[in-house]
C-alpha cells in the first residue's frame, strides 16, 4: 500500500482568520493526505499533544496575528521535549521574510507567505516527508 | 528499548506509533497483535453511530467526561471517511473533543476509513486491541457519519449507542434495515429541537410493533439528550453501565463468549483470507487480461470466476 | 420583479401616468436636495470646465417612456425608496464620504497621545482597534495572550485603560467607533463609565459599536459564547441604547469579514443582509419597536476587485434592505429603510509579491465603493499582507481617497452608472441571488441553525477553495503572483516591528489596578452580574457596576462563560 501521510493542521494564537488553513486542508485532502484539523485557538501544548496522539508526519500552523515568533518556538520546544522533533513543523501566515528565516534557522520547516500556491505546499510535503520520521524497531 | 517495551511502560507516544504500525499494515503487525491480544482485558468498548451531524462527537466528548469523573481512563477512536477519489481524508472529530484531549487520562486517535465500508476502517478493531492492551478502562468508538447507520461497529463493541436527531429523516420507517439489530441504546439527540418528542414515541412504537423492544432480556431504551448542553448525559451513561452489567451477565452464560470470539475470529479470517486470495489470484495484473476477454466477448465474469476458484487449494 | 415589491408610487398605468409619477418623484427629489442642509462649497465641473448635473435620468437620454414603470420601481431618485441610487438626495454634493482609517496603537497611553494628535488635526471621529486578547475576552496577563498584547490594536483590561485612552478628550464632542464584538457590552459599559466620570450625560454620546456577533460565527471567528446567549446580550445593548444613548449606532452589520473569509459578492451580500434581518428580528422579539432601533443599524461592506460587480452589490444591498424593512418588518420611518454603510477595500486581494501594485488595486476598489454610494471608506495600505502598515503606506492609502474626491470628478453626479445595461443587470442578478439564499436559509431553519450546521462556513470555504484553485491552475491571473512575476524580487518596503515592552508595561499596569481596587466589592459586583444574567433582565446595569469597581474584562467574561458556556466551531472545511 502506498504510504499515507498524516498532517495536523492547527491555528494557534487568538486570531480567527482560517481562510488560508482551510484552503490548505482541502488541498491536502484532495492530494491524498490524511488531514487532522484541530480548529482555532489551540495552545502549543494542545497542538503537540494532538500531534503525538495522532502520530502525524507534519504539523502545519497558520498565524496571522503577529504572534508567530512566540508560537512557533513554543511548539518546536515542546516537540523536542516529547522526543517528537522528527515531526516536521511548517507554517504560513503574515510572516516577514526575516522572521521566516529566523524560524527556519531554529529548525522550523518552510514558512509559506500569503498567496503561496497550494501546489507548492503539496510538493514541499511530498518531497520532505518520505523517510523523515525516525524508524524505531517496534518488536 | 523497542517501541513495544515503551508501550508496556505506558508511554503514550509508543502507543501512538503502535497504532500507526497496525493501521499501516506494516510487516510484522500480526505478530505484534498476537503479542498484545488479551482475551481477559477489562476494557469496555462503546460504539457511537448515527447519521452525519447527529452529535456523535459531542456525545463522545460528554460521555468521556462522565467516565473520567468516575475515575476511569478513556481511549477514543474517531473514524471519518476517506475520499474514494483522492484517497485523502479530513478528520475533524477532534475539534469537539479539544478540552478532553489535553487531559492525561484520555487518548484520542482519528482514523480514516481507507477504503473500507461499514463505517469503520479495517484496522479499527486492531487499533482497539492496542488501546485495550495499553489499559484504557473505557474505549469509545465513533463511526463515520455517512449513510444512516453503520453496522460494523456492533460486532466490535460491547455496547452500541445509535444517535438519531429529529431532522434525520421524515420518519423512522426510512431508517436503514439492521439498525434495530445493532442498537443497544437509542439516543434522540438535539432534544432541544422541535420534533424530538415525536421521534422518541415513533421509535418506541416501532420497536413495539416489530417485537424488538427487548432482546436477550435487555429492554432497548430510548433516551433524549442535548449533547451540547450536557443534558441527559447522566441518564445515558447510567444506561450504558446497566447494559454493561447485562453484557457481563451474558458472558457468564455458557456459549456467549464463544459466540463472540467465533464471530471475531471469522471476521478476521474473512478479511485476511479474502485479501490474500485476491492478491494471489490477481497478481501480475491478470485482472486486466480477464477484463479484456470479457469485453471482447471471449469470456464472461462467471467462467473466469469458476476457473479461478478451481485454482484455490488449501 | 415580482408584485410583492410594488412601491407606493403607482406606476402600472399608461405612459401618461408614468410620466406624471416620474415628474412628481423628480420634483420631490429636487425639493429635498435644495432643502438639504448639507452643501459642499465647490464647483461641480469636469476637468474641461463643463457643467455637470447633479443627477442624470432616462429623461437625459431617450425619455422616461423608454424605460417604462420599471425605473421608478427599481431605481427611483436618490434619497427615495427603494434607495437604489443612494440614501441622500444630494449624495457627495452635500458631503464627501468620511475618510475613516481604522487603527490601533499598543498601549492606552500611546493611543491617547495619537488621538489628541488626530483631534488637533481636525478629525472629529475616533476609531478604536483593540488587540486580540481584548477582542477574545482575555486579560493581558493570561497565558492565552502571550505574544498578542498590543499587537493588532490597543490592550484594554479594566476601566483604567479606557480612562487613559480618553484622558482629556470630551466624549460629548467626538464620535467613537469601537471595533469589538463578543465582549462588546463590556467595552460599551467602560465607555459609559468614562463619560459618567467626565460628567457627560449618556444621551450626548455618539459613535458606533461593531457588535456584530453573527459574522464572527460565519467568518471572523472571534467568538466567546454560543449564538443564542450572544444575541441576548445584543438585545440588551439595543434596549439599553435605545433608552439611554439614542444617538449611538448599536450594530455595524459586517460583510467585510465574510468576504475576506472567501465569500463571493453574492454571498457577502446575502449573508450580511440575512444577519441584519436576524438582528431586526432579535430587536422585535425583545419587545422593541422596529422604528426605534432600526435607524441605529448600519452596515460595513468589502470592496473587492471586480469593479462593476462591487458597485452593483451596494446598489442591490440598499434596495433589498429598504424593501424588506418596509414590506416584511413594517418599518415606517425613512431612517429605518435607509442602508448606510462603511466600506473597506479588500485586504484579501492584496499580494505580498510586488506590494506596490496593491496601491493600484486599492484605488480601483475605493472608486467602486464611491460609485456605489458609500458613507465612509477605509483604504488599505500596500504593505498590509506583510506586517502592520508603515506611516508612508498609510498616507498613500489616504491620498488615494483624496484623489478620488478632489481630482476624478466622480463625485459631481449621483450614481453615475445607473442605466448602464451591465450595471443594472448585475444589480438585478445580485438581488436575485441574495433572495435565493434567503429562501435557502429559511428552508434550513434560519440564520442560527445555518451557523450551527456550518452552512455559511461551508459555502464560504468552498468559494475560497475554488478561487484558490483557479489561481493555482492559472485560470485567473493575479499580477505579480501567477503572471508578470518578477524573479528574485527584493522587498523594499520598511516593516514595522512591535516592541516587546508593550506587554510587560500593560501587565504591570493591570497588576497595579488589581492591588488598588476593593476586591470584595469586585467579587460582590460579579456575583450580582451572575445573578442577573441567569434571568432575562437587562445585564447592562449590573455590568456598569462591575466596570465601576475595576473588574477586569476577563473576570467579567468568565462570569458570563460560567452561565453561557463557550462556543465550539463546527468542523467545516
Ligand atoms: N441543537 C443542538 N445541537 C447539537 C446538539 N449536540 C450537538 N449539536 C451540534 O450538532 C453539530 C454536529 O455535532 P457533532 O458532534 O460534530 O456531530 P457528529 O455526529 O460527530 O458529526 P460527524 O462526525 O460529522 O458525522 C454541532 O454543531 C453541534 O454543536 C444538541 O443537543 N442540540
Ligand atoms: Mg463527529
Amino acid at each position: 500500500m502506498e504510504q499515507k501521510f498524516r498532517i495536523l493542521l492547527a491555528k494557534p494564537g487568538l486570531d480567527g482568520h482560517d481562510r488560508g488553513i482551510k484552503v490548505i486542508a482541502a488541498a491536502l485532502r484532495d492530494a491524498g493526505f490524511e488531514v487532522i484539523y484541530t480548529g482555532l485557538r489551540q495552545t502549543p501544548e494542545q497542538i503537540v499533544e494532538a500531534a503525538i496522539q495522532e502520530d502525524v508526519d507534519a504539523v502545519g500552523m497558520s498565524i496571522l496575528s503577529g504572534a508567530h515568533m512566540t508560537l512557533f518556538p513554543a511548539v518546536m520546544k515542546l516537540l523536542k521535549e516529547k522526543g517528537a522533533e522528527d515531526i516536521l513543523l511548517f507554517g504560513g501566515g503574515i510572516i516577514s521574510e526575516q522572521d521566516a528565516k529566523k524560524l527556519q534557522e531554529a529548525g522550523c520547516g518552510r514558512i509559506f507567505g500569503p498567496g503561496a500556491p497550494t501546489q507548492t505546499v503539496i510538493e514541499y510535503l511530498k518531497d520532505t516527508l518520505p523517510g523523515r520520521r525516525k524508524r524505531e524497531s517496534i518488536l | 528499548m523497542t517501541v513495544l517495551d515503551r508501550f508496556y511502560k505506558k508511554d503514550r507516544s509508543a502507543l501512538s506509533r503502535i497504532i500507526s504500525f497496525i493501521e499501516n499494515r506494516e510487516d510484522g503487525y500480526l505478530e505484534l497483535l498476537s503479542r498484545i491480544y488479551n482475551i481477559s482485558s477489562n476494557s469496555y468498548k462503546i460504539g457511537i453511530t448515527g447519521p452525519p451531524g447527529s452529535g456523535k462527537s459531542t456525545l463522545v466528548d460528554k460521555i468521556a467526561i462522565r467516565y473520567l469523573e468516575k475515575g476511569f481512563s478513556v481511549g477514543i477512536i474517531a473514524v471519518d471517511p476517506t475520499s474514494p477519489f483522492t484517497g485523502g481524508a479530513l478528520l475533524g472529530d477532534r475539534i469537539r473533543m479539544q478540552d478532553l484531549a489535553s487531559r492525561g487520562e484520555v487518548f484520542i486517535r482519528s482514523m480514516a476509513t481507507r477504503g473500507s465500508g461499514g463505517g469503520l476502517s479495517e484496522a479499527t478493531r486492531e487499533v482497539a486491541i492496542a488501546l485495550e492492551s495499553y489499559g484504557f478502562d473505557i474505549i469509545l468508538i465513533e463511526t463515520v457519519g455517512v449513510g444512516q447507520v453503520e453496522l460494523d461497529v456492533a460486532g466490535l463493541c460491547d455496547s452500541t449507542v445509535v444517535a438519531l436527531v429529529p431532522e434525520s429523516g421524515d420518519s423512522v420507517q426510512t431508517l436503514k434495515a439492521g439498525l434495530m439489530e445493532i442498537a443497544n441504546i437509542f439516543v434522540v439527540n438535539k432534544a432541544d429541537r422541535e420534533g424530538s418528542g415525536r421521534l422518541v414515541s415513533e421509535l418506541r412504537l416501532m420497536l413495539e410493533s416489530r417485537g424488538q423492544k427487548q432482546k436477550e432480556g435487555w429492554i432497548l431504551p430510548v433516551i433524549k439528550t442535548e449533547a451540547i448542553n450536557g443534558v441527559g448525559i447522566d441518564t445515558l451513561t447510567d444506561k450504558i453501565i446497566d447494559h454493561r452489567k447485562h453484557v457481563e451477565n451474558l458472558y457468564t452464560q455458557s456459549g456467549y463468549r464463544e459466540k463472540r470470539v467465533k464471530s471475531e475470529l471469522i471476521t478476521i479470517l474473512d478479511r485476511k483470507i479474502r485479501a490474500r486470495v485476491l492478491k494471489e489470484l490477481l497478481e501480475d495484473n491478470s485482472v486486466d487480461s480477464y477484463v479484456k476477454q470479457i469485453v471482447n466477448g471471449e469470456s464472461d465474469p462467471y467462467s473466469i470466476t469458476e476457473k479461478l476458484m478451481r485454482k484455490i487449494t488449501i | 420583479m415580482s408584485d410583492k415589491f410594488d412601491t407606493k408610487v403607482e406606476t402600472k398605468g399608461d405612459s401618461k401616468e408614468i410620466a406624471r409619477a416620474f415628474a412628481e418623484a423628480k420634483r420631490k427629489w429636487q425639493e429635498d436636495s435644495e432643502n438639504s442642509k448639507l452643501k459642499l462649497n465647490r464647483k461641480f465641473t469636469t476637468v474641461s470646465m463643463e457643467e455637470v448635473n447633479p443627477l442624470y435620468t432616462p429623461e437625459d437620454t431617450g425619455g422616461i417612456e423608454e424605460v417604462g414603470p420599471e425605473y421608478l420601481k427599481k431605481l427611483g431618485f436618490p434619497g427615495q425608496y427603494p434607495y437604489t441610487r443612494g440614501v441622500r438626495p444630494n449624495m457627495y454634493r452635500g458631503r464627501i464620504w468620511t475618510m475613516r482609517q481604522f487603527s490601533g496603537f499598543a498601549t492606552p497611553k500611546e493611543t491617547n497621545r495619537r488621538y489628541h494628535y488626530l483631534l488637533k488635526a481636525g478629525q472629529t471621529g475616533l476609531s478604536v482597534a483593540f488587540d486580540l486578547p481584548t477582542l477574545m475576552g482575555y486579560d493581558s496577563d493570561s497565558p492565552r495572550s502571550a505574544g498578542e498584547v498590543g499587537v493588532c490594536g490597543v490592550a484594554v483590561d479594566t476601566l483604567k485603560d479606557m480612562e487613559i485612552i480618553f484622558d482629556g478628550i470630551g466624549l460629548e464632542k467626538i464620535s467613537t467607533s469601537m471595533t469589538i464584538n463578543a465582549p462588546s457590552s463590556i467595552l460599551l459599559a467602560m465607555y459609559c463609565v468614562v463619560a459618567e466620570k467626565q460628567g457627560v450625560p449618556l444621551h450626548k454620546l455618539t459613535g458606533t459599536l461593531q457588535n456584530d456577533i453573527l459574522k464572527e460565527y460565519i467568518a471572523q471567528k472571534e467568538w466567546i459564547y454560543p449564538p443564542e446567549p450572544s444575541l441576548r446580550l445584543i438585545a440588551d445593548i439595543m434596549e439599553f441604547c435605545t433608552n439611554n444613548i439614542p444617538k449611538y449606532n448599536t450594530i455595524s452589520i459586517s460583510g467585510y469579514h465574510i468576504r475576506e473569509a472567501g465569500a463571493t459578492a453574492a454571498q457577502e451580500l446575502a449573508f450580511t443582509l440575512a444577519d441584519g434581518f436576524c438582528y431586526v428580528e432579535t430587536g422585535i422579539n425583545a419587545g422593541l419597536d422596529v422604528d426605534d432601533f432600526a435607524p441605529r443599524l448600519s452596515f460595513f461592506f468589502n470592496s473587492h476587485l471586480d469593479f462593476f460587480e462591487e458597485i452593483a452589490k451596494y446598489r442591490a444591498a440598499r434596495r433589498i434592505w429598504a424593501r424588506r424593512m418596509k414590506e416584511k418588518y413594517g418599518a415606517k420611518k425613512e431612517l429605518s429603510l435607509l442602508m448606510r454603510f462603511h466600506t473597506q477595500t479588500a485586504g484579501c486581494s492584496l499580494t505580498a509579491k510586488q506590494p506596490e501594485n496593491n496601491i493600484i488595486r486599492t484605488a480601483y476598489q475605493a472608486l467602486a465603493g464611491v460609485l456605489g454610494g458609500t458613507q465612509s471608506l477605509h483604504t488599505n495600505s500596500m504593505d498590509e499582507t506583510l506586517a502592520l502598515p508603515s506611516e508612508k503606506a498609510v498616507t498613500i492609502a489616504l491620498r488615494t481617497q483624496q484623489i478620488i474626491s478632489e481630482e476624478t470628478g466622480v463625485v459631481n453626479t449621483i450614481d453615475p452608472l445607473a442605466g448602464s445595461y451591465y450595471v443594472e443587470a448585475l444589480t438585478d442578478r445580485l438581488e436575485k441571488q441574495a433572495e435565493d439564499y434567503f429562501d435557502e436559509i429559511d428552508r434550513r431553519g434560519g440564520v442560527l441553525k445555518c451557523i450551527e450546521e456550518g452552512f455559511f462556513q461551508k459555502e464560504i470555504a468552498d468559494s475560497a477553495y475554488h478561487y484558490q484553485l483557479e489561481i493555482d491552475k492559472g485560470e485567473r491571473i493575479i499580477v505579480g503572483v501567477n503572471g508578470y512575476v518578477h524573479e528574485d524580487e527584493k522587498l523594499e518596503i520598511p516593516i514595522l516591528e512591535i516592541d516587546e515592552s508593550v506587554a510587560r508595561d500593560q501587565i504591570a499596569a493591570l497588576n497595579k489596578v488589581k492591588e488598588e481596587r476593593d476586591n470584595d466589592k469586585v467579587q460582590r459586583s460579579l456575583g450580582e452580574l451572575k445573578k442577573v444574567i441567569k434571568t432575562n433582565d437587562n445585564h447592562i446595569p449590573a455590568l456598569l457596576e462591575c466596570v465601576r469597581c475595576y473588574a477586569t474584562e476577563e473576570e467579567i467574561v468568565n462570569v458570563m462563560k460560567s452561565v453561557f458556556g463557550e462556543y465550539v466551531e463546527p468542523p467545516i472545511i
